[in-house]
């Protein structure tokens, strides 16, 4: 489905299934995600879209199917795995504790030690380091709780941890449902400038307006399937919700909006090739 | 905030020279953000001291102070156990029992007949209570059972143990002096002001150092004079609190010095201090406490910090225990396990930690077990009764929590 590029993209997973019990929760998707690249993922409640980045993440190991990183095979047993190849997972609560400051949070589980005591020092250095670096500059100190933030510098604190943590590819999990509009904007720059730094960003988003101005490429699920995976310049929004409804779309990219058809009837078996 | 504040506000990551007045208005910002600290405590300490010298005379005096600190003791301890688990969002009901176990082993085991040397009597009870916290703490965390369920059973359980063990009505007499003279001896003068003085001066040392990495850093740091205004206000404390305990305090005979327990109060809030404050296990403690999930996926252990947040509670307790044995001079079926740890509790928030978890310090048990000693000692010398003081030690409780909610309500 992907453009051929020479460089192995920097995940690519095949034919990965998971089921819990009787419900098949992903049915043999495959799906690349490049490095320096936004990769959108779409698709209606319970489409699978969690399950996929807690498989990515470690969490949920998947049943069958290959993960590949860096082009080389790979297998999951779980977070820490996941952590260790550079997976940073920034979920939709965040994982903040209200109760730390920025630097506490975003060094938890790392912190640095010298002399058996916490270096705080050194971790605010790197934390304010981190911070200035993505712009995220309207925070009034780093050794503010987090509870005192907005939620788009909560947001902002989140997606800084992963970066700080050397992360390659950062999951996003509706990174701006909560988000009002001037911190959305906020928060999807801050995205761009992951993407310019060169990590690999795979982005859940139910907003199609925020899809459509950050991603490079965008993959659409349905009911455990990956139904399509396009570059954003192949793609719209009517086509993305097709594809989310009805598992196919043969329209033709178009900047007009037009509303003269119908969805077509369900079909769980129909994959678009 | 948001981005009309922007422009206001220092950008994150430049070094900000930091003058004594930018210092405080941070500080001052920090408190009007609902950081109170340990602010409300201190002022209703003040307040109610002025309160009963008024009412008495008494009570400021160097004798009713000194007295006051060594009651205040096995409260300010029980707190500090409280205080780690209430950190966690977890409750320890058992603490005041746990107390009377770890008096019972250690006055048993100094009993003559059976001979052991203090220090060994004091190791065993430390480790008896250690272990019933690794009991508590591994039924809550590997069975999953509520903290509040297993406490209260190990209320009513080591309730029972410590009346089989004394039998009905009964108790024990400590004979050894070293016990004895944990709460009732005191430092000479010169000893006195000796420590306090070793003190200061690696309390000094350790904050000067510390702040002037932060200064060297190009972060955010007290200025240098600030840093000289914290030791000389502990060295200033310091001296005040030795020239009071080594006025001549004395009825007949004269009495000075100041009491080993206030050392052995102090000494373990200098401890837990540093586990939870400079510590990566008291940065995990407050974590768990403030978001576990968060905590979880950041890999660290929670049934770990858990089970150690309630043995070092209980551990805590019984060294409270042990002072309580050591005032009384024995321990007997009249210790009342549970109001100790409803004190425990109230001392815990009245000193500033929240119940809710992942907000608090082993300070603030120490300052709430001072409160709730100076309203029960203040009371007394007015004559109230046990009644009145149960009154007005609930509502300082209440007023403490209220403040707590009101400052915490507008960040």
């Amino acid at each position: 489905m992907d453009s051929g590029t020479s460089a192995p993209p920097l995940l690519s997973l095949r034919g990965v299934s998971k089921s819990f019990g009787p419900v098949q929760a992903l049915a043999d998707v495959d799906l690349d995600v490049p490095a320096g690249a936004v990769t959108a993922l779409a698709g209606d409640n319970g489409a699978g879209k969690s399950t996929l980045i807690k498989c990515i993440a470690g969490i949920h190991p998947p049943d069958h199917g290959q993960m590949f990183w860096e082009g080389e095979k790979t297998r999951l047993h779980g977070p820490g795995d996941a952590a260790a190849l550079g997976i940073q997972t920034v979920y939709q609560d965040l994982a903040l504790c209200d109760n730390l400051d920025i630097v506490q949070n975003m060094f938890l589980g790392r912190e640095r030690l010298r002399r058996g005591q916490l270096d705080d020092v050194s971790m605010e250095q790197a934390a304010s380091e981190t911070l200035s670096d993505l712009a995220v500059t309207t925070v009034r100190s780093v050794r503010q709780q987090v509870a005192s933030l907005s939620g788009g510098q909560r947001q902002s604190v989140a997606i800084a941890k992963a970066v700080l943590w050397e992360s390659k590819l950062v999951i996003m999990d509706e990174p701006t449902a909560a988000l009002g509009v001037a911190q959305t904007r906020m928060v999807l720059d801050l995205v761009r400038k992951l993407v310019e730094r060169g990590h690999a960003v795979l982005l859940i988003s139910h907003n199609m307006t925020d899809v459509f101005q950050v991603a490079d490429r965008v993959a659409v699920m349905r009911h455990g399937r990956m139904v399509g995976v396009r570059p954003i310049d192949q793609i719209d929004q009517r086509i993305v919700v097709d594809l989310m409804t009805t598992g196919e779309s043969d329209r033709e990219v178009s900047e007009q909006p037009r509303r003269d058809e119908e969805p077509r009837p369900d079909d769980d078996q129909e994959v678009p090739g | 905030m948001s981005v009309r504040e922007d422009a206001a506000t220092a950008q994150a990551g430049a070094p900000a020279a930091t003058s004594v007045g930018e210092y405080l208005g941070l500080a001052w910002r920090r408190i009007k953000g609902g950081e109170t600290g340990v602010l409300p405590v201190v002022g209703g300490l003040i307040l109610v001291s002025v309160l009963f010298q008024a009412l008495d005379g008494h009570f400021l005096t160097a004798g009713n102070l000194v007295n006051l600190l060594v009651q205040a003791a096995v409260f300010a301890l029980l707190s500090m156990a409280e205080v780690f688990v209430l950190l966690l969002g977890e409750i320890d009901l058992s603490v005041g029992f746990v107390a009377g176990i770890g008096a019972v082993v250690l006055a048993w085991l100094a009993r003559p007949q059976f001979g052991w040397p203090w220090w060994a009597a004091i190791g065993a009870a430390l480790v008896a209570t250690t272990l019933i916290g690794l009991l508590h703490g591994t039924l809550i965390t590997r069975i999953g059972l509520p903290s509040f369920v297993v406490t209260l059973g190990g209320l009513l359980f080591w309730q029972g143990v410590m009346l089989f063990v004394l039998g009905n009505g009964g108790s024990i007499q400590i004979q050894d002096p070293v016990l004895n003279a944990i709460t009732s001896g005191t430092l000479s003068r010169p000893l006195g002001w000796a420590l306090m003085l070793v003190v200061v001066a690696v309390f000094g040392v350790v904050v000067w150092r510390r702040d002037a990495r932060r200064r060297g850093s190009g972060l955010v740091a007290p200025p240098g004079a600030l840093t000289l205004a914290k030791i000389a206000a502990l060295l200033v404390g310091g001296a005040g609190l030795i020239l009071l305990a080594n006025a001549d305090r004395g009825m007949l005979a004269p009495v000075y010095g100041l009491p080993w327990v206030v050392v052995l109060v102090l000494g373990v809030l200098v401890v837990w201090a540093y586990l939870l404050g400079r510590r990566r296990f008291g940065l995990y403690v407050y974590a768990v406490g403030g978001n576990a999930e968060a905590a979880r996926r950041a890999g660290i252990n929670l049934a770990r910090i858990r089970t150690a947040g309630f043995v070092l509670s209980s551990l805590t307790a019984g060294i409270a225990g042990i002072v309580y044995a050591s005032r009384l001079r024995s321990i007997s079926t009249s210790l009342d396990g549970g109001t100790l740890v409803l004190y425990a509790v109230a001392g815990a928030v009245i000193g500033g930690t929240s119940l809710f978890g992942g907000r608090g310090k082993a300070l603030h048990g120490v300052l709430g077990g001072l409160v709730i000693a100076a309203i029960d000692n203040g009371m007394g010398l007015l004559g109230f009764s046990a009644a009145a003081k149960y009154v007005v030690t609930a509502v300082v409780l209440l007023v403490a929590v209220t403040i707590d909610a009101v400052a915490r309500r507008r960040t």
